[in-house]
This record gives C-alpha cells, structure tokens and sequence, in this order.
C-alpha cells in the first residue's frame, strides 16, 4: 500500500519538478540542479582584491573606513567602552528579541534627536536590528505583512545594490525615482519631484537620509522640504535607511535633519540605522529599526509585531556591538570623544576627495571633477563605465564595484597619487 | 500569514480619509507574547520569596545564577586584549575557522565526508539563524526550484520555534510526526516510523541530535538506526537540529551520535549548531549551519547559494561569539577546560534529576518518576497536565511551560525540596 502511495507521489512530483529524475540514482546528489550563485557584487570585490598580489593594490570596494595607513581604524571611544564593559562582567543571558533595552532608546534618541516629540510621547518603537541590513529586512517584511497601501517601493536610481534584493525576497515590487543625473553627477531634482508627484498613493518610498549609497550626492535642505512635501501630498510612506550618520557632514544632528524634518511635518516614517560605520563596529552588527507611530497604542502593537518577525530568523540579537554602542552614547565623555572621532573621519575623507581631484589635475586631466568634491560620505561615483572600471582592476589593481563607486575611505595620502594616476589613464 | 486583501483595499480608503500616513490603527494588532518569555514575564513580577523558575532553557547555577564558563571569560580577556583585532566585517559565510572547528565539533575531527572535502558551514545567528538558512536554502533549491508544498516534519511536540523558522521561510506544510507517548511517558517508536513510512518522499524531517525539547526523550542508538534506514529508503531529508551537544551526557561524542551516524550511512544533511547552551553564550548568538553534501562540488554550489540568503537577512555574521568558540576550540588546553565546564553541567543536571525522582519516590507521590533520569538534557516532560501545571504556578509560585515541561537547570539543593513537594501536592490535589 506504501509502495503504490509513493509512486504515485513520484509520478505527481515528476510532473512538477523534472529533476526528480536525477533523484532515482543513490549516488546522485539532492543539490544536483543548483547552479553556482554569483559573487556579491559589492563584497565580492574586496574577495578579488584578497587574491591580487599587486604590492600596490587598493580596495575601494566595501564602504569600510580606513585610516591614513589603509588600516582599519578601531575607534578609541570603543576600546574605552570595552574596557568598561568587561569590568562589569556580565552574564551572558539572551537578550530580549527586541534587543538591549538602553542601546534601542539611545539609538532612537540619536536619530531623532532627544528631545523629539515622538519620543517623549512614546509613538514610537524601536527594535534592535542586525546592523542595517537586518534593519531593512525586518523593515521589508514588516510592511509585506502589514502595509495596507500598494506594496511596491521606490528607490531612488541608482540605490545601494543590496535594497532591491531584500525587498523583491520580503515580496515587495521594486520601482524607482530618477535621483542621479550622470551628466551633472548630481542631484536630478526636478527628476525626482517629477517621477515622486506620480508614485500612487500609499505606495513606499525609500531615502536615503544621508550621504547616498553610491552616488555621495544628497539633496540640499531646502530640496528636502520640497520632497517632504510633495511625498506628503502624494500620501506615501517614507522608509528612511541611514547608515551614514556622522559621516556625512561630520555632525550627527546636520546629517539627521531629513529624517526629523519629516517627522515634523507629519509623516510617521520608518527609519533604519547602522553603526557599522559611524561606530566602525561593522563586524559586531549594531543597527536600529523604528517606526513611527500614531499614539503609543499602536506603537505597542507594532512592537508586539516585529518580534513576532524577527523570531524565527535569530530568536533574538547579539549582545556585544549593542551594549558598545549604549555605553558611548550613553556615557557623556565617551559621545565626546566618538563625536569627535567621527568628525574626524568624515575630515579624513574630504581632505581625501580634495586630494583627489587636485592629483587629476596635475595629471592634465581634461574632465570636470568637480562632483569628487561635491558628493558627500564615504562614496564617490566617479562616472566611471563599467570598462573603465574593469581596466581600473586589471591593469592597475584598483578594485571598485562595476557602477564606478569608489570608497573614499579607502584612499590614503600614500596612495591618493597613484589612484589619480590611474584614473587619468583610463579617462584621457 | 494570509494576506487580508479585503481589509488592504478598505483600509486604502479609509487611510487618505482618517490620517495623512497610511498607519491605520486597525491595520496591525497586537500579537500574542511569546510563551515562554511571558512565563519569565510574569516570574519576575512574582513578588513571592520561594518562587522558582522551571521555564526559559538557560543554565543556572546551584545559586540558581547564570553562569559564564570560566573558560570563556579567559578567552574574553584574550581578545580584549589582543591589539590586533578590530571590528571588520566577517565574510558572508563567517568566519572561516569557526565554521570549519564548528563542523569537527559535531562530526568529529576524521569524519570521512570532512577528509572528503564534502563538509561545509555557515556560520549563524544562534540555532535559530542555522536553521532559518537551511529553510530558506531548502524551499529554494531543495526538490526542484520551489518546495512551498514540500512538508516538513517536526516531532510533535517540538521547540516551538520550529514551526515559525520553517513556515516563514515559506513552507506551507509543517506537520507533526509521532514522537511523545503521553501514556507510557516515552518515544512513540512504532508511531514515529510509521509516519516515516507513510509520509510522502522526499518529505523533510527535523531531527532533534541529542536531548530533545521539550521531552528529553531521545532514541536509543538501536533506534536511530531504524530511523536512518527508513528515511534513507524512503529518500527522506534530514535537518539535524544540535542545540545541546555535550550538555546532554556529557560527552561531546556521545551527544553526536546519532549525527555522525547518519553521515556514515551516507546521508546527504544538514545540522545546525547551537552554542548557546554548551557555551553559555546566549546573549552573543553563535550558531553553525553544517552542511555534509555528496561531493566538493556539489558543496560549493550549495554555499554559494546559501551565502545570498545570508546577504539579504543579515549580510554577515556578528563576531565575538565566534571568536571566543573559535579560539577555546583551536587551543587544546582551552578545549580541555571548555569539556570540563560542560562536564559540570551536564553533572549538575544529572545531579537535579536523580535527586528530584528520589524525593518524589520517597514523597510517595503517584505514578512513576523514572523518566525524570531516563529523560537526558535541559529539560523534563513531567507528564503533569495543564490544570496541574496551572495549579504550580498559581498556587505555588513554581513556573513552568503549560506543556509540563522544566527546566532542570532551574533546580537547586535549596529549592529542590519545595519543589517535589510542590509537584507531590498538585498530582494528589489537582486531576
């Protein structure tokens, strides 16, 4: 009866799924029709880099900070916060899924500054999330189970390369905004008021909040209140992804003022923050996601919500990034000290661009790099086509994802020369 | 999980006539707590001084305190204090060293499939990371290109996150396999393979390695080779579930029994790893997804694959943890010290149970407690019904899972007795 039942079963599966015919064989292998996946386009550069023996190689792939020795650059604001913590010799018992308690507040209050309304009402909730990448899948699937409105969202062209994926795999549609204008480097916007007037309402709109990944160009105030606007107009829900805060201009209240303005002009955004830059603790996974709520009530049911999300993907989140993080910003020297360090990155970086564009110059360089200078944070979307890009790797050992983003962080005076050197080559 | 497209288009209406965002307050309710943090919940807010706690699977000690291994806190002070680390970013996959010792861990250092370079991992957040990433790689790829309808079976009962990980990764048919029989207050054998016999090929089952939650019950050798037969004729998949390894018998060795002889039978499978307990490191999320496939090849496609499921979930893993299992592993003095400090868990639940049968066979309390040592690992199915649990809670301040499970580590010398009692007078009070 067994044996009649499963061959059955065979002969329905057969019909679905064709390779259950290399099945049949013991030695055959369940994983038979799996195709070898790609590399990531943009973590799989620095795995190149890693292979290349070139004494004078450079990584300006991943946006990781690295100080004027091309080292990564631990902050002293972290060492000093881990020194403390390991006086205190916690346990190590789970965290709540929802987080570290006082590293969710703080991360809140650093986003939406202290004294924001919407955190003295507590219409707010904000959740522990595996740095940003964590933050926006617990945000995609949060709105693909609960967003009343269309579910399609929009990204401004061209966004970091690992939003659409999160999104498309949480179920939402993926549409765009014009935001970068190749011929200027810089901001389309007219384009993007233009494209975001005709978004159907409700639908969800992601920003960036501050230096745009990859483009390093960011609409100016006065830009951002007319996007607040008209987004407000066109009923949509805003998705803020800052990852960058502190890195942008140097200042974490100038780099949050999108998001804020946003809540004070009545959207009830959600928001997702990473510390793996501002804080350098990239392999730790600190990040934040909040939304922004009616009231309190219903900032209580979304929490109740997001949990019930992120369960069944890790249960609950790491301990050890997040309570670095609370204990600088929750330790009055130690924010001194971090918000100096961060602008002191941040400083790093635009004397770097300034380098740059000075080195091309000295190269004869006939074009315009003025948008080296211009574009904000860690990246510079230098313009560069794919084969330029490619010569940039294989004849001079510069690795840099295929859209023509550099990591500035990754440029040093030491090689800052070299680097004019060879985009000079592969653009006179 | 059913989309409500009815309320979706009322509320589109509804959302541009109440608010300006499309929040509405009807649109997202409130979810019910998860019940074992809840239990916790409300023993913390238990103001009564002899109240115990038999819920939350996390070890404590006779003081009735977390404990962190004393080897962990050496290795700690190791990397605090090892200049030459800093906080990059790991690999998609994790970091190397970690997945590689993880994998030994459980399949033991000459497994064949490991000299065959046919073992691979990932390195995960927690037990419950490897096997959201087993799941989601296995509705992708498992049996063709899309296994929405291919069922998973969990014992009935199971941790009660195996249900979610699987059904929110997509699966639609989690079902139950015997497993527990109430009556005889053991393993369901003849249940249990029948279903294995019943069931349609190429179904997936998870296994519980060692120390099953909640019952503690797990097959005997013998009895997991009848397992591994059915299910290797029956072309059936099997996802290793190891949240216990060591923390069951003691034994490193003999708590991966059953995996390791799964391998040997030429199972191509998957077994995720959790340190939280054998380590004690809840709070930092160390977990390894190991894979044993046919041959080198058909490993590299798997984790190719495998490492863009992780790109959209979390990108990479979280690092501390895996620095601190990958240097106490990698060290054959703190390997030593780390089997020590698991031993003296192990011992110490040993030590709860054997005294806990004592005491409620010396109470003369009904029925027969020999389950209590028979039963292996973190928890015990006591086999009291849910008005007698409830009567523990209420009246005695005594909590535990409505299921009848506890948490031995929440026994102690000093509350061991209150708590016999306690289950003497709720099986004679309450029916």
């Amino acid at each position: 009866m067994a044996l009649l039942k499963s061959s059955k079963v065979i002969y329905c599966l057969g019909n679905i799924s064709p390779s259950l015919g290399v099945l049949s064989t013991r030695n055959s292998s369940w994983w038979g029709g799996v195709q070898m996946g790609p590399p990531d386009p943009i973590l799989g550069v620095t795995e190149a880099f890693k292979k290349d023996t070139n004494p004078k190689k450079m990584n300006l792939g991943v946006g990781a900070y690295r100080d004027d020795q091309g080292k990564p650059f631990v902050l002293s604001c972290v060492r000093k916060a881990e020194a403390i913590i390991a006086a205190k010799q916690l346990d190590k018992e789970y965290l709540p899924i929802g987080g570290l308690a006082e590293f969710s507040k703080a991360c809140a209050q650093l986003a939406l500054g202290p004294e924001n309304e919407v955190l003295k009402s507590s219409r707010s909730v904000t959740v522990q999330t595996i740095s940003g990448t964590g933050s926006l899948r617990i945000g995609a699937n949060f709105l693909a189970r609960f967003h009343p409105g269309p579910h399609d969202v929009y990204l401004p062209k061209p966004s970091w390369g690992n939003h659409t994926p999160i999104f498309r795999d949480a179920g939402m549609q993926l549409k765009a905004y014009r935001y970068y204008e190749p011929s200027t480097c810089g901001f389309d916007f007219k384009g993007a008021l233009d494209d975001i007037s005709k978004i159907p309402e409700q639908s969800i709109i992601l920003l960036h909040a501050c230096a745009h990944n990859p483009t390093g160009v960011d609409p100016r105030p006065e830009q951002w209140k007319e996007i607040a606007d008209i987004v407000k107009k066109r009923n949509l829900l805003v998705f803020f992804d800052m990852a960058y805060q502190g890195f942008a201009s140097g200042d974490i209240d100038r780099d949050a003022w999108a998001v804020r303005h946003f809540i004070e002009n009545g959207h009830n955004i959600v928001l997702s923050q990473s510390f793996a830059k501002n804080m350098g603790l990239y392999g730790e996974r600190v990040g934040g996601f909040t939304v922004v709520c009616k009231d309190a009530e219903e900032a209580k049911r979304v929490e109740s919500q997001l949990k019930i999300l992120i369960r069944p993907i890790y249960s609950n989140p790491p301990v050890n990034g997040a309570r670095i993080a609370a204990t600088i910003l929750n330790t009055p020297e130690l924010r001194s000290l971090w918000l100096e360090e961060v602008h002191g990155m941040a400083n790093r970086i635009i004397k770097m661009r300034e380098q740059l564009v000075a080195g091309l110059k000295k190269n004869g360089s006939s074009h315009n790099w003025q948008h080296v200078i211009d574009q904000i944070g860690m990246f510079c979307f230098t313009g560069l086509k794919p084969e330029q890009v490619e010569r940039l790797t294989k004849e001079f050992s510069v690795y840099m994802t295929k859209d023509g983003r550099i990591s500035m962080a990754g440029v040093t005076s030491g090689n800052v020369g070299y680097l004019a050197d060879a985009i000079h080559a592969v653009t006179k | 999980l059913k989309k409500q497209k009815k309320n979706r288009s009322a509320f589109c209406l509804r959302g541009s006539q109440i608010s300006i965002t499309p929040h509405n307050s009807l649109s997202v309710p409130q979810a019910a707590p998860v019940a074992v943090f809840k239990l916790t919940q409300d023993f913390n807010n238990d103001q009564f001084p002899n109240k115990v706690n038999l819920g939350v699977g996390a070890y404590r000690t006779d003081e009735g305190q977390p404990w962190v291994l004393p080897v962990v806190k050496k290795v700690e002070k190791i990397i605090v204090h090892d200049d030459r680390l800093n906080h990059e970013y790991l690999p998609i996959l994790g970091l190397p060293e970690f997945r590689s010792s993880a994998s030994k861990i459980v399949l033991g250092d000459n497994s064949p499939a490991i000299l065959e370079n046919r073992v691979g991992a990932v390195q995960c957040l927690g037990g419950t990371g490897a096997l959201k990433i087993g799941a989601e790689f296995l509705r992708r790829f498992y049996n063709g290109s899309n296994n929405t309808k291919t069922p998973i079976y969990v014992s009935a009962p199971t941790w009660e996150n195996h249900n979610a990980v699987f059904s929110s990764a997509g699966f639609e048919d989690v079902r139950p396999y015997r497993y527990w029989d109430a009556e005889k207050r053991g393993l369901d054998l003849a249940g249990f393979l029948g279903d294995l016999e019943s069931c349609p090929e190429h179904s997936v089952f998870v296994l519980h390695a060692c120390a099953h939650n909640p019952t503690g019950t797990d097959p005997t050798q013998e009895q997991w080779k009848q397992i591994a037969e059915v299910m290797m004729r029956r072309k059936l998949f099997a996802f290793f579930d190891s949240a216990y390894q060591g923390f069951a018998s003691g034994s490193l060795e003999k708590d991966a029994w059953a995996v390791r002889y799964f391998v040997s039978s030429g199972f191509e499978m998957f077994c995720a790893q959790s340190f939280s307990k054998n380590f004690g490191l809840y709070n930092e999320r160390v977990g390894n997804l190991t894979v044993v496939a046919r041959d080198a090849d058909n490993l590299k496609r798997v984790l190719s694959q495998m490492e863009k499921v992780v790109r959209i979930t979390w990108s990479n893993p979280p690092s501390q943890g895996a620095r601190i299992v990958t240097i106490t592993l990698t060290s054959p003095e703190l390997f030593s010290e780390w089997q020590e400090n698991v031993k003296t868990m192990a011992n110490r639940v040993l030590l709860m149970r054997s005294q806990l049968k004592a005491k409620l066979q010396a109470l003369g309390t009904p029925g027969t407690w020999d389950h209590i040592t028979d039963q292996i690992g973190m928890f015990s199915f006591t086999g009291l019904n849910p008005k007698q649990v409830e009567y523990l809670v209420k009246e005695k301040h005594i909590y535990l899972m409505a299921s009848g499970r506890i948490n031995m580590c929440g026994l102690t010398t000093k509350n061991i007795d209150y708590v016999a009692e306690s289950i003497h007078e709720a099986v004679t009070k309450v029916q």
